[in-house]
């Protein structure tokens, strides 16, 4: 059989995959290249969001972030360089993909998340990541996310702490998470918080990705200073 | 007695547990405020493990676990 005619399904897995395999089958590998996620953020989260996916092999990618870079974000947010300050964050995150995987399909939108853009930022999409800063917009993005239908990982830190879950259409689980009146202390974050926690969602993304069983609905709150991870609801 | 367990920032000043004793707390406001933390500092309020709010009733023997907003990115 020429080499052209190899359906998808045999082609071998590129080189630069190989040691996903073993973790991974070459099945749920094609099936990380096939899929398309879109990440709502692009600061202490999202940067690291971006790159654990296309390391792992994701190749359709949707960011979104209307911010720019600031000093204050040298200290954690893995897209931030003091030669990118004043930046678009969403400008550097497409840069970046550019320079790990130049064959990724990654769309950057130099745009805050909105009621009237999120259906549009979400359209084809199989999965979001929740990367954003406030309470507000992650709420936003929950409810777009059950209206089209698509599962949203849900990611947040606050100094010493992240919170990861997978949040499933109509499950309302963000409202549990912050309740009204609920108010966020103060925007403290240490560089290894986002890491972790974009590694917890990044985990949980795979496995949703390649169809493998999900806790849906479950929150794990992790605590880096005492070295606690609990699992609520 | 009634068992109070504090996660995170909640845990600043104070211990990682707390026991309470019943009397004159008939809901876990009462607790949050015998302890002295506003109830916006709290965004998940467990007792007994069930998901509940501030006016959920509390009884001797009741476990509560109270964890802060955390929303950063």
């Amino acid at each position: 059989m020429l080499e052209s005619a190899k359906s998808a399904e045999t082609a071998p897995i590129a080189e630069r995959f190989i040691r996903n395999l073993g973790a991974l089958t070459e099945e749920e590998q094609r099936l990380l290249g096939e899929k398309r996620v879109f990440i709502a953020g692009c600061g202490g989260l999202g940067g690291y969001l971006l790159e654990l996916l296309l390391r792992l092999g994701v190749r359709r990618i949707v960011l979104a972030d209307g911010d720019v870079f600031e000093a204050s974000n040298l200290n954690r947010q893995l897209l931030a360089t003091p030669a990118l300050l004043g930046t678009a964050k969403a400008k550097a995150a497409k840069a970046r993909a550019a320079a790990i995987a130049p064959e990724a399909e990654v769309v950057a939108h130099e745009v805050f998340l909105t009621a009237d853009k999120a259906a549009c930022l979400l359209a084809g999409c199989d999965a979001a990541l929740d990367a954003l800063d406030n309470i507000e917009s992650r709420r936003l993005l929950a409810e777009a996310c059950a209206a089209v239908g698509i599962p949203l990982i849900h990611g947040a830190i606050h100094g010493w702490t992240a919170q990861v879950a997978l949040c499933l259409p109509g499950d309302r689980l963000m409202d549990r998470l912050y309740p009204k009146g609920a108010t966020l202390a103060d925007k403290a974050s240490l560089a290894f918080t986002p890491p972790f926690c974009a590694a917890m969602q990044t985990a949980l993304c795979v496995r949703l990705l390649c169809g493998r069983e999900v806790p849906a609905g479950r929150l794990w709150f992790v605590d880096l200073l005492d070295m606690e991870m609990t699992g609520i609801f | 007695m009634i068992e109070v367990r504090l996660f995170a920032t909640l845990r600043q000043g104070r211990d990682k547990i707390v026991y309470l004793a019943p009397e004159g707390l008939a809901q876990a406001a009462d607790v949050l405020q015998s302890l002295n933390i506003p109830a916006e500092e709290v965004s998940i309020l467990l007792v007994n493990g069930f998901h509940s709010k501030p006016e959920t009733p509390v009884k001797d023997g009741d476990v509560l676990a109270l964890f802060p907003p955390v929303g950063g990115g």
